[in-house]
């Protein structure tokens, strides 16, 4: 089945901002980030001066999207989890439904607690995109914005 | 897939150059990445093999500007051409909301295309798409060559939908912005649509 475009508004954007915040801090992590399964950043928090979030996105995309292939091949549906470890840095994702949710941490974070802290946020990311899914079905004020997108409005970008 | 966040007023869309082995896929990213301004595009990620094949995508954010106030940005994504990396391939039209097909105009080459773009038709499907609806641009590439199909005998043999085709050289930029282009435009129509 193809995907439905994935539509957030400012209220589940603030929401999923300030769930990333509490994971971050409650995790000791340097970045918490979601990220859809198609490599488009959704919402970041952390010090990310120094990271090409839009790269990082889509590097993560095509990292679970190939585990994924792997799973398929030795009969699993997915494998939920991924966690690379570094000298240094190391990263943890979660698959949460269409989104990933990664976390970026050093030495002052173990993996073992920013597992348990990602399950314990999973349930409220997973809550907070099924809201967003359902309002995606629905018809509002700001979807016919697109539709009022002009011929000259596409051209325009092309000048 | 197209993921609109309406808190930072922005669209992104996903489109994906496909083609056979060595048809100029990555170049035309390659190129686009040379001639656009720093700060409308990010970085170009390739992952390849040590001969600069690609190994499972190329990639580069390209931000075209603002419509109705949201700021437009496209993923531009290649696939790994050779047969065997079909795998990926599948992975990556995942999400995919236009899809350029890069033939390589060379006699020798014609097999190579037809089979690329049945493969195509074939893992759009495995995602649900159908390449009869979705936003599609055929690029003839390699037109500077010596030993090239003429355009009208290529385009019987590839076009599926009256698709726009364009003539390309991706090597010296020739034929790139209209192809993209093209593809954008029908994206954004698309959306208007949906």
């Amino acid at each position: 089945m193809t995907d439905t475009p994935i539509a957030i508004r400012e209220p589940q954007f603030q929401q999923l901002q300030t769930a990333l915040a509490k994971l971050r801090a409650d995790s000791s992590a340097q970045v918490a980030f979601l990220v859809d399964k198609n490599g488009q950043a959704i919402a970041v928090q952390g010090d990310v001066s120094n990271l090409d979030t839009t790269s990082f996105a889509s590097l993560a995309a095509g990292n679970v999207a190939a585990t994924g292939g792997m799973a398929e091949l030795v009969g699993e549906k997915e494998f939920p989890t991924l966690s690379h470890e570094g000298e240094r840095e190391s990263i943890y994702i979660c698959v949460i439904g269409r989104a990933l949710l990664i976390v970026v941490f050093d030495e002052r974070a173990s993996l073992g607690l920013v597992k348990l802290r990602v399950k314990q946020a999973s349930r409220e990311f997973a809550q907070i995109f099924a809201e967003i899914n359902t309002q995606a079905n629905e018809t509002t004020n700001n979807e016919s914005l697109f539709a009022e997108i002009t011929d000259e409005d596409i051209d325009s970008l092309f000048k | 897939m197209t993921f609109i966040n309406y808190a930072s007023r922005e669209i992104n869309c996903k489109i994906v150059y496909y083609g056979p082995g060595l048809c100029g896929k990555t170049t035309n990213l390659q190129y686009i990445y040379d001639s656009t301004a720093p700060a409308s595009k990010g970085k170009l990620i390739s992952l390849a093999t040590e001969t600069d094949r690609t190994l499972f995508f190329d990639f580069m954010p390209l931000e075209l500007g603002t419509v109705r106030g949201f700021k437009t940005r496209f993923h531009l994504y290649t696939v790994p051409g050779q047969v065997f990396y079909d795998a990926s391939r599948k992975l990556i039209l995942k999400g995919v909301d236009g899809v350029v097909f890069v033939a390589d105009s060379q006699e020798e080459r014609m097999d190579a295309n037809i089979e690329s773009l049945y493969n195509l038709e074939e893992n759009l499907q495995t995602h649900g798409h159908d390449l009869m609806k979705i936003p599609y641009v055929l690029q003839l590439n390699k037109r500077d060559l010596p030993n090239v199909i003429p355009t009208a005998d290529l385009t019987a043999e590839l076009q599926r939908k009256g698709e726009p085709v364009h003539e390309a050289v991706a090597s010296t930029g020739v034929g790139v912005f209209d192809t993209l282009k093209s593809v954008a435009k029908q994206v954004l129509t698309e959306l208007r649509k949906s």
